[in-house]
């Protein structure tokens, strides 16, 4: 589920000043360790479970890598080539 | 034994108008902090007086001009908020000061509540730009062409531990704790060698080891002693070695274990001898090893890693934390940092959910898999800047935090609260306090003083040299008793 849908691009309208941010804390998915599970599951139905593993992991990282999609900046290089500051602090 | 640490953070932002090519910092920045508005405004100055940026820690005075902004420039660029911070324009960039905490976990809450109000003017700002135009923030360090803004923490110190305590026993300390808190950047500026990847933000930038100077030659230990507090109880560490964090474990994790060893220093707990025989060099080395292997050369003639000299302190910690009655908070950062550590030491990305450089690394990594791209592709370089974008629905920091992939610290419910309320126990509360009940009568301001002007009197400050008085127990009912700031000052005099 996406909270957030962009405004129409270039201009934004000032509505409510602060938009409710990330989900609920209670959201939070518990991200597997890398390699998880390695040891443990020895027999047919173990490694039944890695492949099952292995393929929500690759689901995930597909979400993630849409979701970026949606929003990266378009004109990458060029929106980089102008991202300039001055020297602070 | 060690005084209560009083602290805060002064984080500098990017800026810049997406769709403007004659795109000015300064007057977007005076834009920006005037788009933010709450209900007690009058014209309220930014107390200069009470500045002194030139003195040095190491007891002498720099020669230099102290800036001091007629009234009409100082009003437009400075703004006191009732929740005790202070949110303006220095230089090029707008600056969130969040109100003194004494806690970590209290400057998480305030650290994101200045990124969500300056987020809110962004907002209002940008809709008073021409069509097409957008204005944009980022909470990062550089520009990754050689430019480089700050991040910087504060923390209230005993003034009779001497400054060259510190620097002895912090210096190591510095250099390396960016394996737990560095906000990652992709390739090296500022003539460092090159690289994909590194840990920190602000390496390439550190070129000397102990000085005054914030804007070039920065230096690892920043000697300002502006203690903006009884300056012959306190000092006040100006740590400008860090980067701007946006993961609330890694800002929970940067000022815990910093205020904890700082405490150490005050209690004469650093017994070991960590001193790098070059820590210019060294916090360069550090930054540049996302596997968190290499060694770095100690006076001694040892070779240690940045996660096994941070393992040394952390054994000293936990040393010094079995002899007292520490806070739950200490207890629960000890715990973390001595995961993180054993984690940087097993495999840096079982980190991915908390700390900031391998929650963008391993973003990073999965995109440049899925699409074949190298490190040098402008989309990964827009990756990198674009973790600190603070719009909540383009900033890829937020987005990882909405799908589950960022552990958090404090609830969204406790940032909404500290956008308007200061923190109960240090002296911002009854700035705060001044400010929403007397805002119109507030004539001006700074961290330890406050003035008003009532009727046709001369102006009336009242200085709060001590950081942890003008707190709720001390002072609501004094202001309960006082209906006007008239009622205020005359219950002071009394």
């Amino acid at each position: 589920m996406k909270v957030f849908r962009t405004t129409s691009p270039g201009r934004e309208v000032a509505g409510d000043p602060f938009p409710i941010y990330g989900a609920a804390e209670s959201t939070q998915k518990k991200t597997p360790k890398r390699g998880g599970g390695d040891g443990e599951d020895k027999d047919a139905a173990g490694s039944q479970k890695l492949a099952k593993r292995g393929k929500e992991l690759k689901e995930e990282m597909d979400a993630l890598v849409d979701e970026i999609d949606e929003v990266l900046e378009e004109n990458a290089e060029e929106f980089v080539k102008n991202y300039v500051q001055r020297g602070g602090q | 034994m060690a005084i209560p640490k009083v602290m805060g953070t002064e984080i500098e932002y990017g800026i810049t108008v997406k769709g403007d090519p004659d795109f000015d910092p300064i007057s977007s920045c005076v834009l920006l902090v005037n788009c933010y508005r709450e209900e007690h405004y009058g014209e309220i100055l930014w107390d200069y007086d009470q500045e002194n940026p030139l003195a040095d820690a190491r007891g002498f005075q720099v020669d230099g001009e102290k800036y001091t902004p007629n009234q009409q420039e100082n009003i437009a660029r400075n703004k006191t908020l009732i929740n005790g911070a202070r949110y303006y324009v220095d230089h090029a960039h707008p600056e969130y000061s969040c109100p003194e905490v004494t806690n970590a976990r209290e400057l998480v809450i305030h650290e994101k509540a200045g990124e969500r109000i300056l987020e809110a003017s962004r907002r209002e700002a940008s809709s008073l730009l021409p069509a097409g135009a957008q204005m944009l923030l980022y909470k990062n360090n550089s520009d990754r062409k050689g430019n480089s803004y700050g991040a910087h923490e504060n923390y209230l110190m005993d003034r009779r531990t001497s400054f060259k305590q510190i620097v002895e026993h912090l210096m190591p300390f510095f250099v390396t704790r960016q394996v737990f808190c560095g906000a990652g950047k992709v390739g090296s500026e500022n003539r460092g060698h090159s690289c994909d990847y590194q840990i920190s933000q602000r390496a390439d930038f550190f070129e000397t080891e102990v000085a005054l100077d914030t804007m070039v030659k920065r230096p690892i230990i920043n000697t300002r002693d502006e203690p903006h507090a009884d300056r012959e109880k306190y000092r006040r560490l100006h740590v400008i070695v860090g980067d701007a964090n946006l993961s609330e474990y890694t800002i929970y994790l940067r000022t815990g274990v910093t205020a904890l060893v700082l405490s150490m220093i005050e209690d004469g707990a650093i017994r070991k001898n960590l001193s790098l025989r070059d820590p210019v060099a060294a916090i360069k080395e550090v930054s540049h090893d996302p596997e968190c292997r290499r060694a770095v050369h100690l006076e001694s003639g040892k070779r240690l890693t940045a996660v096994e000299i941070q393992a040394e302190y952390l054994e000293m910690a936990l040393a010094y934390c079995a002899g007292r009655e520490v806070s739950a908070e200490t207890e629960d950062v000890l715990a973390k940092w001595q995961r993180a550590l054993e984690s940087l030491r097993r495999d840096p990305m079982e980190l991915e959910r908390q700390i900031d450089w391998v929650m963008k690394k391993g973003m990073i990594e999965s995109f440049m898999q899925r699409k074949s791209l190298s490190w040098d592709a402008p989309q990964v370089q827009m990756l990198d800047l674009q973790y600190h974008d603070l719009r909540p629905d383009k900033g890829l920091y937020y987005m990882l935090e909405r799908q589950g992939r960022a552990e958090r610290i404090v609830a969204d419910a406790e940032i909404a609260l500290a956008i308007r309320t200061p923190p109960e126990d240090t002296r911002a509360y009854f700035r705060g306090e001044c400010l929403r009940r007397y805002g119109s009568a507030v004539f001006g301001v700074n961290w330890d003083s406050i003035s008003f002007s009532v009727d046709d009197e001369p102006i009336k400050r009242i200085l709060m040299a001590e950081p942890l008085k003008g707190s709720r127990a001390h002072v609501e009912e004094l202001l309960n008793q006082s209906p006007t700031a008239a009622d205020l000052v005359r219950n002071l005099r009394a």
